[in-house]
């Protein structure tokens, strides 16, 4: 497989940037943004086949800014992120959802949202049985196949 | 070369494992070639803490996005519906959802019931004791005695309605529509070695526990006990044929990409509705000018995928999201035809029970209903573990547009050439789809959910590949008879979802799976004058 060319500095300020943009920090759930430095870090460390997308996007989402995000105003930078996501196509798309994966396990995010921090295997999870007399109604009410000759 | 076996099967998915087994007490010597390898459910991604951002990569269920060295490429550029598949021991079942419903009697007889497509040349009764035989050796749970499906004995309870089926249950109910807990391949108690589901949540792309019904942990364990032969990493290009127009093997490229020719008596193709009109188009000879088996010029022809109206919103109660097989419960309220819907046939639904917290982020951003900055984590809290949805899978009838061609350019890894698909969805879906949608959120209102969004059609929702290789009785109009024989070429058979006339309104692989058995059980019974 061909390596990825990692992401520049300038791209990682940029992804930084946008990803506080799209999740920022809240108080009142007690979680951390995007923008944060562990996240960051998972971003970058499991970009693997999407690097080259993600580079895409942030070089697309640079060519509209014209410089680093950190340097536009709130109101600019609103705008510019606005354009970006409505122009952005696949590589916009694969940018965000890259933010998303990343954000949505970790520790205390999961944490945050009541879900346990670990894989789905080998513990699983226990379904209640449910109320199986909802199907009475369906059980008397019956019906037929429709005949075949 | 290698020594001539009797009997010779490619594809070991869902149909190559159930004929496999079926045909290993001839004692012939069969082989399967199957281009992918085992499977090692260790590396499934459920044992991971990055679960669900492999679904996007390496576990996706496209092989385009997967890209693996066995996956093929597929260019359907020019298909509202892209196809998804798994190239390995298993097939596609190693990724499939387990949902388990059979074609109904009245499937086989459109033409008859409704004046539509063909009927088929055998009917539900044909397949009886196959589907029960496919049922025990999958390992299905489920409840016998849903009015409106076919009678099945599952050997294992159903599912537990967890806490999305009661809300689903209740909202049927004053609907006043037909539902009931599905027929799935899940293993609810430990069975035939398999150990019971634990509700990992994550059965597509693949089970780690090993509950759900793939056949590299069902039938293949069973054919190779019996002797069967499975090689894997072998790539068929063609399959060859001699001077009578019979099949004398198939020429492949073993795992070190090393061309070889492995003589046959009989060649079986299950390769499913993609792989297996390809490979017929690539074995072109100068007697077979226009493919293999296809003097009706139907080979890759008439492809049905069914295509999806989904339609989900979120409740306030808690689902099950990903803590539970997603798939429980189905409805055939609206699968008979009633002309005063504005289409002919009709669907079947499948229930949706929830997502991941990954899944419902991606999607939720994507779909424009969860935003970004202050109010994610807000909106985030109310819709992640709060999803139900409504699927309708509509019958498609067969078109002879929609096809599987070879595709000019693209090849894969072997430098074979890849497949194409041309398909557009009918008039009379897109009614049967907009009708989806309205039941659909008719039940979502009476459950009072809000931020619909819609899928229409699912567009990698690809999962179905049926009618490419079409059976019948006259020759002309079909590419197998009625016990899966080629017309042309009478020591080939196929037995995979290719050789469907019609496609019904539901999943198709238990009846793929039964016709695979059916076809098995005739040529044992022919074993004398097979090639009459
Ligand atoms: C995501 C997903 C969800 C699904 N959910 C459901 C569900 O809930 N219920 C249901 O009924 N169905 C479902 N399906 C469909 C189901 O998996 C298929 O109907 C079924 O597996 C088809 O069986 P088959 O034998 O025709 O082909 P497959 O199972 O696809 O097997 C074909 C095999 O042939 C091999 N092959 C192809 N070409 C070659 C070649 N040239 N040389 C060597 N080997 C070759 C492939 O590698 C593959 O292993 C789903 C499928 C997917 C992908
Ligand atoms: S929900 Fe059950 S069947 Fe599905 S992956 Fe988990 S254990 Fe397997």
């Amino acid at each position: 497989m061909i390596a990825e060319k990692p992401l520049t500095a300038a791209q990682r300020d940029d992804l930084r940037i946008i990803s506080g943009m799209m999740i920022p920090e809240s108080d009142e759930y007690a979680v951390p943004g995007a923008d944060d430095a562990v996240i960051q870090g998972d971003i970058v460390a499991t970009l693997g086949r999407d690097t080259r997308m993600v580079a895409a996007a942030l070089d697309h989402l640079a060519k509209l800014a014209g410089k680093p995000l950190a340097e536009l105003d709130e109101a600019w930078r609103e705008a510019v992120v606005t354009e970006f996501r409505a122009s952005g196509g696949v590589p916009a798309a694969t940018l965000a959802r890259v933010i998303l994966q990343c954000y949505y396990r970790d520790d205390r995010v999961l944490r945050s949202l009541g879900l346990e921090l670990r894989a789905p295997f080998p513990k699983g999870h226990v379904l209640p049985e449910g109320d199986w007399s909802l199907l009475d109604p369906v059980k008397a009410r019956g019906g037929s196949l429709r005949r075949a000759p | 070369m290698h020594d001539p076996v009797d009997v010779l099967i490619i594809g070991a998915g869902a149909s190559g494992a159930a004929v496999a087994y079926s045909l290993a007490e001839t004692k012939m010597h069969i082989l399967c070639l199957e281009q992918g390898g085992w499977m090692k459910p260790s590396e499934y991604p459920s044992t991971g803490r990055d679960w669900e951002a492999k679904f996007y990569g390496e576990w996706s269920t496209s092989p385009n996005v997967r890209g693996r060295p066995e996956d093929y490429p597929i260019n359907d550029d020019n298909s509202p519906i892209k196809v998804v598949n798994f190239n390995g021991v298993g097939g596609s079942t190693v990724m499939y959802t387990a949902h388990w419903p059979r074609l109904h009697p009245s499937d086989f007889k459109v033409k008859t019931l409704d004046g539509v497509a063909d009927d088929w040349p055998i009917d539900y009764d044909a397949l009886t004791p196959f589907f029960e035989e496919n049922d025990r050796m999958m390992g299905t749970s489920g409840l016998s005695g849903d009015p409106l499906s076919p009678l099945s004995h599952p050997p294992m309870p159903p599912q537990p309605l967890g806490l999305s089926g009661p809300l689903i249950g209740k909202a049927m109910n004053k609907l006043g529509w037909h539902w009931w807990p599905s027929d799935t391949t899940v293993a609810t108690l430990d069975y035939e070695g398999r150990a019971r589901c634990i509700n990992l949540g994550h059965c597509t792309p693949a089970c780690a526990q090993g509950a759900k019904a793939s056949t590299d942990i069902t039938y293949w364990p069973h054919a190779i006990r019996a002797g069967v032969e499975l090689r894997t990493q072998c790539r068929v290009r063609e399959i060859t044929t001699n001077e009578h127009g019979m099949a004398s093997g198939v020429v492949y490229y073993d795992e070190d990409g090393v061309e070889q020719f492995q003589p046959a008596e009989v060649v079986i193709i299950a390769c499913n509705g993609v792989g297996t009109p390809r490979l017929l188009l690539n074995s072109a000879s100068g007697k077979f000018p226009n493919g293999l088996a296809n003097s009706s010029g139907l080979v890759g022809k008439n492809l049905m995928f069914h295509p999806y109206a989904q339609i989900y919103g979120f409740v306030k109660e808690p689902t099950d999201s990903n803590r539970a097989p997603p798939t429980c419960l189905w409805s055939k309220e609206f699968y008979d035809t009633d002309l005063s819907r504005g289409f002919v046939r009709g669907y079947g639904i499948q229930f949706v029970r929830g997502a991941g917290p990954v899944f419902e982020a991606v999607v939720g951003e994507q779909k424009g209903i969860l935003p970004w900055g202050k109010d994610h984590h807000r909106v985030f809290r109310r819709l992640n573990g709060h999803r139900l949805g409504v699927s309708a899978i509509c019958e498609d009838l067969p078109e002879e547009h929609n096809r599987v061609t070879l595709d000019p350019v693209l090849k894969d890894s072997h430098g074979i050439p890849a497949p194409r698909i041309d398909y557009t969805i009918s008039a009379n879906s897109r009614k049967m789809m907009e009708h989806g949608l309205a039941r659909g959120r008719q039940i979502l209102d009476m459950l009072g959910a809000t931020d619909i969004c819609i899928n229409s059609p699912i567009p990698w929702g690809g999962w179905h590949l049926l009618g490419t290789a079409r059976m019948g009785t006259d020759p002309s109009r079909s590419v197998v008879n009625e016990w899966g024989r080629s017309h042309d070429v009478k020591n080939l058979f196929i037995v995979d979802g290719s050789v469907f006339v019609t496609s019904g309104g539901v999943n198709p692989t238990s009846t793929i799976q039964a016709i695979a058995l059916y076809v098995a059980d005739q040529m044992k019974q022919r074993l004398a004058n097979l090639f009459d």
